[in-house]
């Protein structure tokens, strides 16, 4: 048998494993890379747009990683987030054009709605055909993008089509922190809460560690998946919107490699690919080591062609260390109970 | 009885279930009533796992009538029954490995407060206090992964008790414990009963079925035999309800020549999951390797065929030793495995039946490293002819063909490629019984000239009616070997049932 601490685990404990916990070694390594950086160069962090990027431009990868780490996190997959935050940033650009009146919150709201509908579309095909997501969101990935290409042709909206107050939101601070970025954490912080804290959320881990025995415990699994797909469309439909206020011009390829980023995200981060664990803060910050990496990379002079591979290392890496991890924990876990 | 005058907690009436045209349950008939252990015993396949599943509410009954304390009840889903306060124990516990034991206790119905906040702390104590009072000491904290079986089962114990079930249903939940663990598990099922609920305890082992239980039902091809107290039979004719038929004319095995031993297999072990296995089987001979699901005969077959390792012993074919892990080696040295999963470990299932039977002998047929559609058929075609494969075209797809036939293509496939030892999992289960007496006769005639034949079979008819020798195999241990002429179908059960130096 084990050996079992009935008591509640003490704050040495508790300390102990949220130092160990795989968001705590993300954000370390997000520390040193941003240290070792900003000793190549000083303005890395402390030029005027030095903070601000660090923390902005990984805000809207972040928010795709959030809705695709629950996904993940379900044993599924969402392919074609990048594909809606294209759809939903050009469908923003030209209701403004149409509207230029158009009330900013309410074009939110729009946004999420729209981005919903889409990942419905995904989550029906995907609970009621029971057909592998991967399949259905490659095919909604190319189809998306299809009806955003034949909607916006070569056309393209300017930061002039739309109102300054929106595009403001893309470059204000709040005491001092990115107004897109306090969306991004005020977003995470529900969600995470939610995963963490309330039936439905639970749920999204039983059904991804063992379907079958979801099944039995008579979790409604259906529902979930088609829940937990609509949640990927509603942030990207949000990430489309915050897409537009931030870069303000808009053609037919906006969110394009999105999806790769958002998976690697949340793989980096400790979703593991086979559903199950994981947290979306750790997707969150592996967000931010990517693209932050991404940012550094050029910094340090590292060849622009070995930016992907370093990339590429990092994931399978992450992988990598995933495996380890759990086939230590398996054989400790055994262990245990052997010598029992 | 006093008892028949109680209302039942749980009861079904001639309920039947079909798949297809396979009959699972004729007429299945239960009675449980509370404070009371209800055994369920039957060979396999009598049907009991269907009627649990019924009662689960995974799978929906054809006919018949299903009452939770009088009242007719309809479960739709698991979570309905669950909620009617039935609570089932499967064979194999089914649990979430990444989430911690006490979340496994309460997914799905989590106590929650302001905003739908889970109240964690509530769901540790109530976890702590359930496993105090069930006597084991398991960190309610920990992942349900790498738990042993039996402390998974006293988590699906605890599941039940937490919902306050008034039916608890073990499946066979001694098959995977130890000594120790089982008298845990009844000390808690008996602490069960003396509060009033209704259990079934299903399971092969009578020892335990009379140390427990106060009723016993015996079912037999899918319908009710009888229902008696405990204390008013015996083993025998328990046993005798539970074979209860004619058994010898359905499978004649042709009298055949047998000569040297063509397979010997001395010693094998894999830790958990069998132990110094050792026999030898002679050309011309079938013997049977009988026992309960979960002895580990398919694994000490897919030992010898080296798909999975074992830890010590050895086979040797002709005298030949065999390395082992390596299939491929066993197929060169003539060693051929039926499995017993046709679909999905015998056939390429969306393939044609040309193909398929040419699989195995794939490396023959190449010429340039291509192949060409006629040279499959060519070769398929004899064998498809010998073993009456009936089917319009070689190119009918394997998937489209019975159960029956598409039996006659896996055995075409192995027999292609020449064997000495023909080692054949299950070679008739769900198979019509018009084709399995085929399937029958076609394994005599191969005994007849010469092959080796190791059969792993669970229905006793066929054991007792193709065999020239049955072992017999209980919890990964070789119990008994006894041949055709002392073979009885009491025996057998016997020797599944009890440990070897029992059976002796």
């Amino acid at each position: 048998m084990t050996t079992a601490t009935v008591a509640e685990p003490g704050l040495g404990a508790r300390l102990g494993k949220l130092l160990r916990s795989r968001e705590t070694s993300i954000f370390i390594a997000l520390a040193v890379v941003v240290v070792a950086t900003t000793i190549a160069n000083p303005a890395f962090l402390f030029s005027s747009d030095g903070w601000r990027d660090l923390l902005l431009t990984p805000a809207i990868v972040a928010v795709v990683a959030i809705g695709q780490a629950v996904v993940i996190i379900t044993r599924s997959v969402d392919l074609s987030v990048g594909s809606m935050v294209g759809l939903t940033a050009y469908l923003v650009g030209t209701l403004f054009v149409a509207m230029p009146g158009f009330p900013i919150p309410l074009m939110f709201l729009v946004g999420i709605a729209f981005g919903a509908v889409l990942g419905l579309i995904n989550g029906a095909l995907v609970a009621f055909g029971k057909v592998p997501a991967m399949v259905i969101t490659l095919g909604t990935l190319y189809a998306f993008r299809g009806i955003n290409v034949a909607w916006t042709g070569s056309n393209r909206i300017n930061a002039s089509d739309m109102p300054d107050d929106f595009l403001a939101l893309g470059t204000q601070s709040m005491l001092g922190i990115p107004t897109l970025t306090v969306v991004a954490v005020a977003i995470l912080l529900v969600v995470a809460w939610y995963m963490r804290n309330t039936r439905g959320g639970r749920e999204f881990y039983a059904i991804g560690s063992d379907p079958a025995a979801a099944e039995l415990y008579g979790l409604a699994k259906t529902r979930r998946v088609l829940v937990a797909f609509v949640g990927s469309g509603a942030a990207s439909g949000l990430a489309g919107v915050l897409f537009a206020a931030r870069y303000g011009t808009i053609n037919s390829q906006v969110g394009d490699g999105f999806e790769l980023q958002a998976i690697g995200a949340a793989v980096i981060g400790g979703v593991a690919i086979v559903g199950g664990s994981g947290t979306v803060l750790g997707a969150v910050f592996g967000a931010y080591l990517l693209l932050t990496i991404n940012r550094a990379l050029p910094v340090l002079g590292i060849p622009d062609f070995w930016q992907r591979a370093v990339v590429g290392t990092l994931i399978i890496g992450a992988i990598v260390l995933d495996r380890v991890l759990a086939v230590r924990q398996s054989r400790r876990l055994l262990q245990e109970r052997t010598s029992a | 009885m006093e008892i028949a005058t109680q209302t039942p907690t749980l009861e079904l009436r001639d309920v039947s279930k079909s798949f297809g045209s396979v009959v699972a349950l004729r007429n299945g008939q239960l009675a449980m009533y509370p404070g009371s252990i209800h055994a369920l015993v039957g060979e396999n396949g009598a049907g009991k796992s269907t009627l649990v599943k019924i009662i689960a509410g995974l799978y929906s009954r054809d006919t018949g009538s299903l009452e939770l304390e009088g009242e007719a009840v309809e479960f739709r889903t698991t979570a309905e029954a669950k909620a009617a306060g039935i609570a089932v124990i499967y064979q194999e516990p089914t649990l979430f490995p990444d989430l911690s034991v006490t979340e496994n206790v309460f997914m799905g119905r989590q106590p929650t407060g302001r905003f739908g906040r889970i109240d964690r702390a509530a769901m540790r104590a109530e976890v702590i206090e359930l496993m105090q009072r069930l006597g084991v000491d398991i960190d309610p904290d920990r992942p349900a992964e790498g738990l042993s079986i039996a402390d998974q089962q006293i988590i699906e114990i605890a599941k039940a008790i937490s919902l306050d079930a008034k039916a608890l249903i073990m499946d066979e939940p001694t098959a995977a414990l130890s000594g120790v663990e089982v008298e845990r598990l009844f000390a808690v099922a008996r602490s069960l009963r003396d509060e009033g609920r209704a259990l079934l305890f299903i399971s092969h082992r009578f020892d335990e079925v009379f140390a427990l239980c106060d009723t016993v039902t015996v079912m037999r091809d899918g319908s009710y035999v009888s229902t008696e107290p405990i204390a008013a039979t015996d083993v025998p004719s328990i046993v005798r309800m539970m074979v209860g038929r004619d058994v010898n004319e359905l499978f004649p095995k042709e009298p055949a020549e047998i000569g040297d031993p063509v397979l010997e297999v001395s010693g094998l072990t894999q830790p958990g999951m069998f132990q110094d296995i050792s026999f030898t089987v002679r050309s011309g001979e079938i013997v049977a390797l009988a026992g309960l699901v979960g002895a580990g005969r398919s694994e000490v077959a897919r030992a010898v065929f080296g798909v999975d390792p074992y830890a010590s012993g050895s086979v040797s074919v002709l005298g030949r030793a065999l390395r082992g892990g390596n299939p491929a080696e066993a197929m060169k040295q003539g060693i051929a495995l039926v499995p017993e999963d046709r679909r999905k470990q015998g056939l390429v299932i969306d393939a044609t039946v040309a193909s398929n039977i040419s699989d195995a002998i794939r490396h023959t047929l190449t010429r340039f490293g291509l192949i060409t559609r006629s040279r499959e058929n060519t070769a398929a075609q004899f064998w498809a002819r010998r073993l009456e494969v009936k089917t319009a075209a070689l190119d009918a797809v394997a998937g489209t063909l019975s159960g029956g036939n598409q039996q006659k293509v896996v055995l075409a496939k192995w027999l292609a490629t020449n064997p000495t030892v023909l080692i054949i999992d299950e070679p008739t289960r769900g198979i019509d019984v018009g084709t399995k007496s085929e399937v029958h006769r076609m394994m005599s005639q191969l005994a007849g000239r010469g092959l080796a034949i190791l059969m792993i079979s669970s229905e006793l008819p066929e054991v007792l009616g193709m065999a020239d020798r049955v072992l017999v195999m209980r919890e990964g241990r070789l119990t008994a070997d006894i041949p055709r002429e002392r073979a009885t179908a009491e025996l057998v059960m016997f020797a599944a049932t009890h440990a070897a130096e029992e059976v002796a």
